[in-house]
């Protein structure tokens, strides 16, 4: 065991834990910010993508030891309300069904965006094709990506 | 489909609400010896003096949207204001009647029901709004939360009427609302869980927590009937966070109902194993590691894909058990100049629905309360039952959102796994699965191999259909014995060569195997639906008639047909072949190395035919576009429509061209999704959908949308290489 301090949401905090654990249970069991989800565990499907200094990372392989002092931003904290422009056009799209992968899919949709203001299909593909999701919302998540890309550019 | 008939016992009823408001109860008689309704009846809706309406959905939500369109049910005839409507999940209560979520039922099911007790509830609405005002009843119209009186212009919010109402008399069959006057059923209603689900605040079995809680890993026998012979658990109990290690047995859990010969049930079971105890999830499984396991395999470390592949094989040449027989197929197709022989093999598959099984349970002073993930809450109340020990009262049962369930969630494994090791170590215990757990532990679509035997006239008219369905049988699973109508109960309708070819045999061969079975969205319909509608083109093609047109003698009886058992409406499914076909250019030229394919299904009350165009490159198969056309007859929300057949497309999409478990020595051989892909967002095709305008009773719409694909997209490559596929999943073509 031994203690770490984390900025997650803003928020600094000092946890213990086993090195080894990945950042996804700690969130999770430890921080208890269930939003970032466990679907495979091994960085195939993307439900339990967060941000690390703003860069897409998959939580359930990411030792908690090797976060550093790097910012933790969660789907709890990817907006104080729910008004980042994905949230607002995955609902004007009506995106999710079980919505499970969603906060994986929002998060690495936001670590584009914010690297690409108006991506293409193309660039979307490449981005979530590392994304699984088993309700089949993929084109409902592109319209919401290039709804959400145009909103920006207005 | 017919909605199940209104028993006459049923009725609707008050609570004593008093002046905190209304509370509407609906009571439903589950069988004939069921008494009057007791204490607390159950409780569909509920007025609070604040004008706030409660509404309680008693199905399970897994991204159908059920909370959101049987909640739309009650609101539409009810005339609440959707703004002010709040949904609650509803505990297992048997006065809320089935409580099942399968079978594409939920909205079917709830249909007739649920706008009975909004309606009931309007009229007393209505009646406390006349008598207050002294004015005739006919003059009060209710209207988007309130009552209003057109001729003085007065108007009274429901949460002003409310306590009055509660007093009104309920009508036990009060006037239902003309479809033309709807004004929420039939709207792209938003979802009611949407803004938690992007926000990270929705809830699902996984992200349940109680005070105290511990985690448990299971280490489960890798062989299906597996046993554990000892175990050493000190390495375990050394890793840091381990509380505890316990044994869970394997055991039989036969549940009392369910089965189709009534009274005999569905024999469930636990997988049995080790379980790590711990205060995270990465200390369970880490701990679980650390076990050292000695398992008894028993006999079905011999069991193998291949060896049931030669199983298939030989079944093949022998007559199988006679299921549907019209004219004299054999006969016919013997003494044929014309014939067109075709065999078809599927594979097991896996629901790995994305959020892993998981439960949590707290069993302490002889009562056991569970909250998780579940799809069938009777029958994980009668396993409980069973492997506890305690009556039904002393269990409560509370459904988290699902994330995912296609069926998996149906089995009734995870949430006992959680309440044994709770009762065991004395504390509330969440069981985690991993999806490695997940996609070994399964209860997979059946394989199956299918030998299609098919005569035509001179005219090209297919006179004989003959199918052989070998299979391990899923109702012999669940039940112990093959069902007369194994395999094929509803594939003369699905099929459509049944009631119109003139002689037609179905034929099912059950063949033993250790591979745990169960439903999986569309159930036997995903293999059925993929055979007879791939081999139509193949006859088709042998009678030089375009696919859609021989389709359109098969939907028309051409022989003596008998009336069609499945209780087809041939009109309905030709109306959706047609739009399809024609929403798509059918008969528009295609650039070389590009195809067009044509399947249809039915069931479940609904119709869906698709037309998927493909582009095959250097053997490489992509699906480009796909057009649908659905009749559910009246849609309750069309948007969520929407939804169910692009994902039941993309379900469809992932097994035929990527879905395939495989076993030796007695396991299955995929551990993730690197091993069992499923369709991404690259290989996701343009999906276009129109829903045909109707006023048939509601069809379910979680199953409809999945079997028609696969077929769509091999017919499709008929067309563009001349190269049948007649086994899933597609591989390359060159």
């Amino acid at each position: 065991m031994a203690t770490f301090t984390l900025t997650v949401n803003g928020q600094r905090q000092t946890i213990e834990a086993d090195p080894n654990m990945p950042l996804l249970w700690v969130v999770r069991d430890l921080l208890h910010l269930t939003g970032t989800k466990f679907g495979c565990g091994v960085a195939l499907c993307g439900s339990c993508t967060v941000h690390l200094d703003g860069v897409a990372a998959r939580s359930c392989v990411m030792p908690i030891s090797r976060v550093g002092g790097k910012k933790i931003t969660t789907i709890e904290g990817l907006s104080p309300d729910g008004g980042h422009p994905l949230q607002q056009a995955w609902l004007a799209e009506q995106v999710p069904q079980c919505g499970y992968c969603q906060a994986g899919m929002i998060m690495s949709a936001a670590a584009l965006l914010a690297s690409k203001s108006a991506p293409t299909d193309a660039d979307i593909d490449e981005v979530l094709d590392q994304h699984i999701c088993r309700c089949g919302t993929y084109q409902r998540i592109r319209r919401a990506l290039h709804r959400a890309a145009s909103r920006g550019k207005a | 489909m017919s909605a199940p008939a209104i028993s006459r016992r049923e009725f609707l009823q008050v609570s004593a609400a008093g002046t905190a408001g209304l509370v509407l109860s609906f009571y439903l008689p589950l069988s004939a010896q069921d008494k009057p309704p007791v204490v607390t009846p159950n409780t569909w809706l509920k007025i609070d003096p604040s004008g706030d309406v409660s509404l309680w959905v008693a199905r399970s939500e897994m991204g159908q949207g059920v909370r959101t369109s049987l909640a739309m049910m009650l609101a539409e005839e009810l005339e609440a204001d959707w703004a002010r409507v709040r949904i609650v999940q509803a505990e297992l209560n048997p006065k809320y009647g089935d409580q099942t979520t399968g079978g594409s039922s939920s909205v079917r099911q709830s249909w007739p029901m649920l706008r009975k007790a909004g309606a009931a509830a309007r009229e007393m609405l209505r009646a406390a709004a006349a008598e207050k005002w002294q004015v005739p009843l006919s003059e009060c119209t209710a209207r988007e939360g309130a009552v209003v009186h057109a001729p003085s212009g007065r108007r009274l919010g429901y949460g002003a009427l409310a306590a009055k109402a509660a007093t009104m008399p309920i009508l036990q069959d009060p006037p239902l609302k003309d479809a033309k006057d709807f004004r929420i059923v039939g709207t792209p209603v938003a979802r009611v869980d949407g803004p938690r689900i992007v926000t990270g605040a929705a809830q699902y079995g996984l992200d349940f927590t109680v005070p105290g809680m511990l985690y448990a890993a299971i280490a489960r026998p890798a062989v299906f009937g597996g046993r554990v012979k000892s175990f050493k658990a000190d390495a375990a109990k050394r890793v840091t966070g381990v509380r505890d290690v316990v044994e869970v047995p394997r055991a039989e859990l036969p549940i009392p109902f369910g089965g189709k010969r009534g009274g005999k049930g569905h024999q469930h079971f636990l997988w049995g194993g080790v379980a790590v105890v711990a205060d995270s999830t990465w200390a369970a499984m880490q701990g679980r590691r650390a076990l050292e396991i000695e398992w008894d395999e028993g006999p079905a470390a011999l069991e193998s894909t291949a060896g049931m592949r030669s199983a298939f094989q030989e079944a093949a040449l022998r007559p199988g058990n006679v299921v549907r027989n019209n004219g004299d197929a054999p006969a016919v197709f013997e003494r044929a100049t014309r014939k067109v022989e075709a065999v078809y093999e599927l594979p097991f598959l896996s629901h790995a629905p994305m959020e892993p099984p998981n439960c949590t349970a707290l069993v302490r002073d002889g009562r056991c309360e569970v909250w998780g993930p579940i799809q069938n809450p009777s029958g994980v109340q009668a396993a409980l039952k069973l492997a506890l020990g305690v009556p039904d009262s002393a269990i409560t049962i509370h459904i988290t959102l699902l994330g995912g369930g296609f069926g998996r969630r149906l089995n009734v494994d995870f949430p006992v796994e959680a309440a044994l090791i709770s009762r065991a170590v004395n504390a509330p215990v969440k069981v985690v699965w991993t999806r490695e757990d997940d996609l070994a532990h399964d209860y997979y679509r059946e394989a199956s191999y299918h030998r299609m035997r098919a005569s035509l006239d001179d005219q090209g008219r297919v006179v004989a259909w003959w199918h052989h369905i070998i299979a391990p049988s899923t109702d012999a699973f669940y039940e112990g014995q093959v069902s007369p109508d194994d395999g094929g109960a509803e594939i003369a309708g699905r099929g459509m060569a049944a009631g119109t070819v003139p002689n037609f045999r179905l034929e099912f061969t059950h063949v033993p195997s250790a591979v745990s079975r169960g439903w999986w969205r569309a159930v036997d319909a995903t293999f059925n639906t993929f055979v007879v509608q791939s081999f139509i083109d193949e006859l088709a093609a042998a009678a030089r008639k375009d696919p859609l047109a021989l389709r359109r003698e098969l939907i028309a009886p051409v022989g003596t047909a008998q009336p069609n058992p499945a209780g087809v409406d041939p009109a309905r499914l030709r109306r959706v072949f047609e739009m399809a076909a024609a929403k798509s250019k059918w008969s528009s030229p295609l650039p070389q190395g590009h195809g067009r394919g044509i399947a249809g299904v039915f069931g479940w009350g609904s119709y869906v035919a698709y037309v998927a165009e493909v582009a095959v490159d250097s053997g490489a198969v992509r699906v480009e576009r796909v057009v649908g056309a659905v009749d559910c007859g009246q849609v309750v929300n069309p948007d969520m429509v929407m939804a169910q057949v692009e994902g039941g497309i993309v379900f469809g999409l992932s097994a035929a061209l990527k879905g395939e478990i495989t076993v030796e020595s007695g396991r299955v051989q995929q551990s993730n999704f690197n091993d069992y892909p499923v369709l991404r967002i690259n290989e996701m095709p343009q999906v276009e959908v129109y829903i045909l305008p109707s006023t048939d009773l509601p069809g379910g719409m979680g199953e409809p949308p999945v079997p028609a694909i696969a077929p769509a997209v091999t017919n499709a490559i008929f067309a563009a290489t001349g190269k049948r596929v007649r086994q899933l999943p597609i591989r390359n073509m060159a």
